[in-house]
């Protein structure tokens, strides 16, 4: 360190940016991301825009081209109105995980924000994406952009050929379904977005040229030839029981036409394209704010970055990386960034200058030496949920001073359950790591049965765990969309244990039927 | 390694389609929010956008989410002061507290109404919507900046973005016909006689006959232009002035002592609408403003608004400026021509029948639509017959006795959240035909 001390000059000096100081600066920063760091990233395309132009890409999920639909401009009216306002800032960058990675700036950062948004996105989370588990499995970084594309075109034809308001209700009802509109578990084969068009296109070429309007005069099969009574046996028929609701509706609904199944899939796949980043907030932001800061310092201690360029960058990071204590009036929940960036530091200082008490807690890594190797490990093979469970030190629960209530509805007070001390560190790493868990967070619910003989009633199981029943309004009206979309009547029960009474039943009936004749 | 885009100049407004979704969606309420807010503002902003609220209902998101309340729940906390494991915390008060975890308290719009910010045009927009002046039946040839542009022949001139290539290639070939210009493929023919005899060193003569074919056909080409400036045609637009309806909006008020500033402050709010209505929808609305007292007089627009006058009430004053404005610069053989009155009723007693008769004679005979509306005090209600309430007032009585035909119609405001609705109701597209003669 001391030999690479001040051997170079500044890269920069001033605030203004222009073209020829990012390119210098993202070749400094290039050395050391994929030189110092060892870093693997996909190709980086920088844009730079207005904060306008930020406000937009935020009411389109932030992704370059979106489909249209009323809730992005609610989104959109409701941001604008808080950055007007001045209740809300705007994010400093927006990166979007694909081949090339796409990374917005804006212009009205000084040449030091812009120099920590390249190295936070460009460098910190596109090595996340480009080398994440779960990035890997369910997401398809050099098709997405061309699959929004053939999505937008898609349903602005949809709504031309059938109207706005056609489209706008199934759209209305895949989006109520959207978290439900996700694979858990990999099938046989990952979704490959890029030929999704081509299928698409050929399903619907290969309808038109076999179309013939005779089949719809053939008389079916008298109903009732081969009753299904069977419970079992008409559950593997339909492959159920079925999580995802979206692609249960999608291959099985029997009065959609083929569009609206067509849209399901649109709003199921961009579903799954975000599922893994709803999993790894707290890895993925640890990652990019630890690389920020490593190549930032690495920059400083180099003489490339003024001291003051050096300073308004740790005002930056400070900013971002503050947690709050709980009773605190600021405080909203664990920052992800703050949680991120400690652990990512503190893997750092396990595996470089370990404790005894690290060495007992993380053997294999307390004292291992090569921290960016362990980072890399850590940040290609796990998720939040997984990685929390498994890095989260004593060192780090005492830092944060982190203290775990248990909440019994029945009872008439909150109890202490653990905190930062020998007794507490598992059950307190425990609940985090759960906290953090998607299946925890979010509702099981499952088709179960569809009553095939009778009134063809669609049933659905909420399995509810800790007693914490289903938001009853919400569920009520996602219901109403769900039986829109089938056609038929639609049962949700809220069960403990399968099969037992439901703790509670919800029933309803289409109101607008979106598919059929 | 890496590219860098500049997308600043890129089009902006590209959430616009979603906005107009969005509106589209929420039409009702934010239809409600935008007539509630004109009520609420003051008279020169008016026609501003701004923030509106609305209620959530038609544009709810619905998930599947676990309750918020309930049931056993687990939260790490940072931040522990004084807590040992087992001591027992109350709960915070209101459901999402600061003892609680990030669950349930990070994203709790728990606001019961949607803010957002509409733009002016946006908001005229929607405040117009559906309005328009009845009866526009006149149409003439005015002076107007509108030109319908068609095409007209062809020219001889003009520029060449205009050049006709059909037409000009036509007349040189048939220039280059009648002068017997050689073709390239006689030229080439020639050439290759003259090269096949030259060759063969046969029949000098021919050769010799070639050659000042040759030269003859040469000389020609250069003497007979391919194309020549007399063959160029260009394409010819004509401009005809495009028909517009002229119409003249009269604005007449009483400014009169017995308005008060409620009362005033209603017919100047009627008056805005009136002008935003007929600035916005129609480019060539002539308006004129006629205020009166004892005496009536034309205006500027500033003046009607914002200038203060009191006096006694003659109405029929009022009504014979107008009707000498109409005489002197819009004659009701080419204008469409439209009156809109405000005043409290009042008027002197001996006038009456003038005002009557001046109405049936020269005002209503030469108007499209002749709307009034009559403001009353705070607190009274409009919508009462006026047997049981108060007495009719004079000018009511009065209008109410002319037989006009659906040309005039008669409304009563009290409170300024009634102006929108009863302007809407004088100017909405489908009543406007057959205004309706009394409200009451």
């Amino acid at each position: 360190m001391t030999l690479t001390a001040f051997e170079t000059a500044p890269l920069y000096t001033g605030a203004d940016w222009d073209y020829d100081k990012v390119r210098r600066v993202y070749d400094a920063i290039e050395k050391v991301a994929l030189g110092d760091m060892g870093l693997d990233c996909y190709t980086n395309q920088i844009e730079v825009i207005t904060s306008e132009q930020m406000l937009d890409a935020y009411s389109s999920i932030g992704m370059p081209l979106f489909y249209k639909h009323w809730s992005f401009g609610k989104h959109f009216a409701r941001d604008e109105a808080m950055y007007r306002k001045g209740q809300r800032g705007l994010a400093y960058e927006i990166v979007i995980n694909s081949n090339p990675c796409i990374s917005y700036i804006m212009e009205e950062n000084t040449m030091t924000m812009q120099t920590l948004v390249i190295a936070h996105a460009a460098f910190g989370h596109n090595h996340f994406f480009k080398n994440n588990y779960l990035f890997q499995q369910w997401t398809d970084a050099d098709g997405i952009l061309d699959y929004l594309s053939f999505a937008k075109a898609y349903i602005s034809q949809c709504e031309e050929r059938y109207g706005h308001a056609m489209v706008e209700r199934v759209l209305d009802a895949a989006h109520a379904l959207m978290n439900h509109g996700v694979h858990r578990y990999p099938r046989r084969r990952g979704p490959d977005l890029r030929n999704e068009e081509k299928r698409a296109r050929e399903r619907l070429e290969h309808a038109e040229a076999t179309f013939n309007d005779l089949w719809r005069t053939v008389p079916t099969k008298a109903g009732g030839a081969s009753p299904l009574s069977d419970r079992d046996r008409r559950r593997t028929l339909l492959e159920l029981p079925e999580e995802n609701i979206l692609y249960f509706l999608e291959k099985k609904a029997p009065r959609l036409q083929g569009w609206q199944r067509e849209i399901l899939r649109i709003v199921r796949h961009v579903a799954q394209y975000f599922y893994p980043q709803r999993q790894t907030k707290v890895m993925n932001e640890g990652c990019a704010t630890y690389c920020h800061y490593r190549i930032l310092s690495t920059l400083h201690e180099r003489g490339a970055l003024t001291d003051g360029a050096w300073m308004e960058a740790m005002h930056s990071h400070t900013n971002v990386v503050f947690q709050p204590e709980f009773d605190d009036r600021r405080y909203g929940g664990i920052n992800p960034y703050a949680l991120g960036f400690a652990m990512m530091q503190d893997i750092e200082r396990i595996a470089t200058q370990p404790t005894q008490e690290d060495r007992y807690w993380f053997p294999d890594l307390a004292g291992r030496g090569d921290a960016m190797g362990a980072l890399r490990d850590a940040w290609a093979n796990f998720r939040d949920e997984s990685f929390i469970l498994q890095y989260l030190s004593p060192a780090l629960i005492r830092k944060f001073r982190m203290f775990h209530v248990a909440d019994d509805a029945r009872d008439p007070e909150m109890k202490v359950a653990a905190i930062h001390d020998e007794r507490g560190y598992r059950a307190v790493r425990q609940a985090l790591a759960r906290q953090y868990d998607i299946a925890w967070a979010e509702a099981d619910i499952q088709i179960v049965d569809v009553d095939l003989v009778g009134d063809r009633k669609l049933m659905l199981e909420h399995h509810v765990m800790n007693q914490i029943l289903l938001e009853e309004e919400e569920a009520r009206a996602v219901m109403q969309h769900l039986a829109n979309l089938w056609g038929y009547e639609v049962v949700l029960d809220e069960v403990e244990t399968p099969g037992a009474t439901p703790l509670r039943r919800i029933i309803v009936a289409p109101r607008v039927v979106l598919g059929g004749a | 390694m890496f590219t860098i885009v500049d997308r600043r100049l890129n089009p902006s407004g590209k959430s616009l389609a979603n906005r107009q979704r969005f509106l589209r969606r929420a039409k009702e309420q934010v239809m409600r929010a935008v007539r509630d807010a004109s009520a609420k503002r003051g008279i020169r902003d008016i026609d501003m956008g701004g923030d509106i609220a609305i209620s959530p209902d038609g544009i709810r998101e619905p998930t599947l989410r676990r309750s918020s309340t309930g049931g056993q729940r687990d939260y790490v906390v940072p931040g522990n002061k004084e807590f040992m494991s087992g001591d027992k915390i109350k709960r915070p008060p209101q459901g999402g507290g600061s003892g609680r975890g990030n669950e349930g308290s990070e994203d709790g719009d728990g606001q019961d109404e949607f803010r957002f910010v509409l733009s002016r045009e946006e908001f005229i927009d929607l405040f117009l919507e559906d309005l328009e002046l009845p009866d526009l039946a006149k149409r003439k040839l005015a002076v107007t900046d509108a030109m319908d542009w068609h095409r007209a022949g062809y020219s001889v001139a003009g520029s060449p973005t205009n050049l006709n290539l059909v037409r000009t290639m036509r007349n040189s070939l048939a220039r280059r016909m009648a002068l017997h210009r050689p073709t390239g493929d006689e030229i080439k023919a020639l050439r290759q006689e003259i090269d096949d005899l030259e060759r063969t060193g046969r029949d000098r003569d021919r050769l010799e006959q070639a050659r000042l074919a040759l030269a003859e056909a040469l000389k020609r080409t250069q003497r007979i232009p391919y194309i020549d400036p007399v063959d160029v045609r260009y394409n010819r637009f004509a401009a005809t002035p495009r028909p517009a309806a002229q119409a003249v909006m009269f604005c007449l008020m009483d400014v009169s002592g017995s308005m008060t500033e409620h009362m005033k402050d209603l017919a100047k709010r009627f008056y805005m609408l009136l002008y935003l209505f007929l600035s916005r929808r129609y480019k060539h609305v002539d308006v004129v403003f006629i205020r009166h007292t004892h005496r009536a007089a034309e205006v500027d627009e500033e003046t009607f608004f914002y200038s203060a006058e009191t006096g006694g009430t003659v109405v029929s004053t009022a009504l014979e400026e107008m009707a000498r404005v109409i005489k002197e610069r819009y004659p009701p053989g080419e204008w469409n021509i439209y009156g809109a009155q405000a005043s409290d009723g009042d008027n002197a007693l001996s006038d009456n029948t003038k005002t009557a008769q001046l109405m049936t004679d020269s005002i209503l005979p030469d108007c499209q639509y002749y709307a009034y509306l009559e403001v009353g005090q705070e607190g009274m209600m409009p919508g009462l017959p006026y047997g049981g309430g108060p007495r009719e007032t004079d000018l009511w009585r009065t209008y109410k006795q002319i037989n006009a035909g659906g040309v005039l119609a008669m409304r009563r405001v009290t409170e300024r959240k009634e102006i929108y609705p009863v302007f809407r109701e004088l100017f909405a597209k489908d009543k406007a035909g057959q205004p309706a003669e009394v409200s009451a």
